[in-house]
């Protein structure tokens, strides 16, 4: 019976199958063998050679006799040729992997993707090669770079060519691969680099040549310019975006604490809402309309916006227009306005965080240099937030509403006795404040989870905004809001995160000290409060 | 010596006095447990926790109710004072922490092998006692100064010590500030050598409290019938007019605002040991805004208004949280509106046209 199935097998054989003397050596071998046999199969590049090394790590490979069998659940396979075995022999004795050889096949397959069809996995394979690969990896590097038209992959396995080079080629492909490394801009490329200038512990040079040496130190000097410029660059961008988020943020409050003088604590929950409010047409279109997925942030925008605003006017009509003269009172009352709001939204939507998914077209980013990548999510609000403020300034220039607006800001008896009708002003510019907020909301929903309290992060720091930049000139709100966005970016990189906001929270306070009316302040009496 | 009441104010005071000093002491531990005129721990603990909330919520009222400023950093403040009563209970713990070590748990977790400066004799309670006090003080006096002398007022004055209350929580919040980071102190187990959970120990915090209570109110009522407490009212009515008479509204504004900060200092202090925990959340910007509404329930500028607004709404709170725990905030939320809306003077204005001065 048995060898009747053999003599089945034998005839089931494919043409070709992997290097039998690898696996064999791989399966029965010493350590030392394994480790060739890893990495003759490596060299190969054959698919099959990381299934059955996949296998072996996961303790999927057994023995019978000297046949090795993948044994997936119940199925079980002939390990050189992949056919599944009809009946498979009982005496089976499990391949055990140990620690060692676990880490060198992880490696192992981690190369094997080098040749994966999958443009992805190459890139995920090549990033971690570049760093500096094994000695046992260069005929797969080799035959990678060979096949690979990928640039950005092609770069990677450079860098990883070079750095086998910079350890076991001679003294002219060192020189080459020092220029191919000092042409990048990669962190990895300035750790090889470095490497090669250290001194070893017997007081020579890890690398011995002087003049390989002042090669790999000028090119060292060029990679470390390269890093630092685009360093800088993430940190300008970081710093811009924050900036951005902080002006969508504290714009709408800028207005209406300009046009009304009172503080509205609920600004925070009008982002809210328009976070919501772009959740749940994000929730409509993917319920009725999945095929126009990628285009419901253009219904979203006038979603949130409309919510929010409508939202503040019945709020002002229905509250702060009663508290008219009483800043305090009207600063408790929609605190109180923002609790019910949260709690509301707790109620309809649940208490736990909410995702929302941003459209296709605005996942992945913009390589500006070697690891700094800017996402296309934080440049579209970067753009939106522009747009928002080119539009708010349109709004307040341009328009009669925003002539209207203007005079109340800068002196409302005035401006009510030149027939300017306040109490309509007073419900407009606070809808198109809490509009403003509204679309802050839609922006956020882009960059993180929406959950009840997402307002409340943001509500200080639009205040300090407000208070930095000082009231009545949207001038004031932008530089105070791109100001502390930077500032917070850049001491965030040098102490910390949680540091820099108090740094920036104390800043505030000590310059409102110095200066209550904020930067930009309105002249004359107009600012007399 | 000026009259602080008038008969009838006296004789609620002394009933007030009585009713903690005695018969709480005698409900709580001479009538059996069993017995329907128990006072169980649970009440204990709430009535010391309201009478503290109702000790904040009297500097409150001396800061916004009669000097017209309306500060967000009273709970910060309230924090400061529980820390450091914190830092007493927690050096009392000694070594039956969890690690048998002569530093708290969560600084061996840290692997500190000394107290940092800040913890500086920390096991003597008169010195954390002064700290209670004297580290708000401070803070408030420093700050005050500043912001006053800048003209720092109204909302702005608000948004300020807002943003100072978040960046502490930020503060505390971290591990490395040597405060417990986000757990703050807990597991207390001493407090002057007494075990802490026992009932005489907590009936002795609460009558403790009561004391304090009272004592600030006298202390109160004192300052706000002297004369400087009419030009805090005339401060706070029309500021500039004062200034402009030749009054120097910084020293009145500093001296109570300062004042009122190391009350809400006692109080942190008096409430740590009772509900057994500090953390940071306490200093959050929201603690300090309800501070602000209790004394508006209860009626500004009139400071026994305080004490009800504090245990009105800390009572409602103790109860909606129990019994509907997702309708306290509507409720807390629309008592912020409706206070403000429409009733101004608190429920204390609601009585005061009967018999003026009641209060």
């Amino acid at each position: 019976m048995r060898a009747f199935l053999l003599a089945f097998l034998v005839v089931a054989v494919p043409a070709r199958a992997l290097d039998e003397g690898a696996v064999h050596r791989l399966v029965f071998g010493d350590a030392d063998e394994r480790s060739q046999a890893i990495a003759a199969l490596v060299a190969e590049g054959d698919p099959r050679a990381a299934t059955l090394l996949r296998a072996l790590a996961e303790g999927e490979v057994a023995t019978a006799g000297r046949r090795i069998l993948l044994v997936k659940g119940e199925t079980v396979a002939d390990a050189l040729t992949g056919e599944a075995l009809a009946s498979p022999p009982e005496a089976r004795e499990e391949v055990v992997a140990n620690n060692r050889l676990r880490r060198e096949i992880e490696a192992a397959l981690a190369a094997l993707q080098l040749v994966s069809p999958a443009r992805d996995a190459r890139l995920a394979a090549a990033r971690a090669l570049a760093g500096g690969a094994d000695e046992t990896l260069r005929p797969l590097v080799r035959r990678a770079l060979a096949e690979e038209t990928d640039p950005e992959v092609r770069a990677l396995l450079e860098l990883a060519a070079a750095s086998l080079e910079l350890r076991g080629g001679d003294r002219q492909a060192r020189l080459s691969a020092i220029r191919t490394l000092g042409a990048s801009a990669s962190p990895q490329a300035r750790t090889l680099l470095a490497a090669l200038l250290e001194t070893r512990s017997d007081g020579g040079f890890a690398e011995p040549d002087p003049e390989v040496r002042a090669a790999a130190q000028a090119a060292l000097r060029a990679v470390e310019a390269r890093l630092a410029w685009g360093e800088f660059a993430g940190l300008a961008f970081a710093g811009l975006s924050l900036g951005s988020i902080l002006l969508l943020a504290a714009l709408g409050l800028a207005i209406t604490y300009g046009v009304m003088g009172v503080i509205n604590m609920a600004h925070g929950e009008m982002i809210m809402v328009g976070a919501y409010a772009t959740y749940v047409v994000q929730s409509l279109f993917r319920a009725h309309a999945p095929e126009a997925f990628g285009a419901y942030l253009a219904f979203a925008v006038p979603a949130a916006f409309a919510a929010a605003a409508l939202l503040g006017m019945a709020l002002e009509r229905g509250v702060i227009r009663r508290l008219y003269g009483r800043p305090l009172e009207t600063l408790l009352a929609t605190w109180g306005l923002s609790l019910i709001l949260m709690q509301a939204v707790r109620t309809l939507f649940g208490a736990q965080n909410v995702q929302v998914e941003a459209p296709a077209w605005l996942a992945g980013g913009v390589e500006l240099f070697a690891g700094v990548v800017l996402p296309w999510n934080r440049i579209a609000i970067v753009a939106f937030a522009a747009a928002v403020l080119g539009g708010t300034w349109l709004l307040l220039a341009r328009t009669r509403l925003g002539l209207f607006v203007r005079g109340v800001t800068q002196n409302r008896d005035m401006a009510a006795c030149l027939g300017v009708p306040t109490a309509r002003v007073d419900t407009l510019a606070f809808g198109l404040g809490s509009g403003i907020a509204g679309l802050a909301g839609c922006a956020l929903t882009q960059i993180g989870n929406v959950g009840p309290d997402l307002g409340q992060a943001y509500i200080v720091d639009s205040f300090m905004v407000v208070v930095f930049g000082g009231v009545g000139q949207l001038a004031g709100t932008v530089v105070a809001a791109l100001a502390l966005g930077f500032v917070n970016k850049l001491l965030e990189a040098w102490s910390g995160a949680v540091i820099a906001k108090i740094a920036v929270l104390v800043f505030v306070i000590f310059f409102i000290q110095r200066r209550p009316q904020g930067l930009f302040a309105l002249k004359g009496r107009a600012a007399q409060g | 010596m000026r009259r602080l009441y008038g008969p009838a104010g006296w004789t609620a005071l002394g009933a007030s006095a009585a009713l903690l000093f005695v018969a709480v002491p005698l409900l709580s531990l001479a009538v059996p447990p069993g017995s329907a005129f128990h006072l169980s721990q649970y009440w204990v603990t709430l009535l010391g926790k309201i009478m503290c909330y109702a000790i904040v919520a009297l500097a409150m009222d001396l800061v916004w109710g009669y000097a017209g400023i309306l500060s967000l950093g009273q709970g910060l403040f309230f924090a400061l004072g529980g820390y450091a009563m914190g830092m007493y209970l927690m050096r009392q713990i000694g070594r039956e922490g969890q690690y048998q070590s002569d530093l708290p748990d969560f600084m061996v977790f840290l692997d500190w092998q000394a107290f940092p400066w800040h913890w500086w004799n920390t096991d003597q309670f008169w010195w954390c006692a002064l700290l209670a006090v004297g580290v708000p003080g401070l803070l408030a006096f420093v700050f005050g100064y500043f912001a006053f002398r800048s003209r720092v007022k109204g909302v702005y004055f608000s948004i300020i010590t807002q943003a100072l209350t978040y960046a502490a929580m930020l503060l505390f919040f971290r591990n490395e500030t040597g405060f417990g980071g986000n757990n703050g102190f807990t597991d207390f187990k001493r407090i002057l050598g007494y075990p802490i959970a026992t009932a005489e120990t907590r009936v002795a915090l609460v009558v403790a409290t009561g004391a304090a209570l009272l004592g600030t109110l006298l202390l109160a009522r004192w300052l706000v019938t002297s004369r400087f407490g009419r030009v805090l009212a005339a401060i706070r009515d029309a500021e500039t007019r004062v200034a402009f008479c030749g009054y120097h509204t910084l020293h009145y504004k500093l001296f109570v605002f300062t004042l009122a900060a190391m009350i809400c200092g006692l109080a942190g202090a008096l409430y740590v040991p009772q509900v057994g925990i500090i953390n940071p959340s306490e200093m959050s910007p929201a603690n300090s805004i309800e501070i602000a509404i209790w004394v508006a329930v209860g009626g500004r500028g009139t400071l026994v208004g305080a004490i009800v607004g504090a245990g009105l709404v800390n009572g409602a709170k103790s109860f909606f949280t129990q019994a509907f725990p997702e309708f306290w905030l509507y409720f807390l939320g629309l008592l912020f509106i409706a206070v403000t809306l429409f009733l101004p003077r608190g429920v204390v204005g609601l009585f005061a046209r009967r018999g003026a001065g009641a209060a």
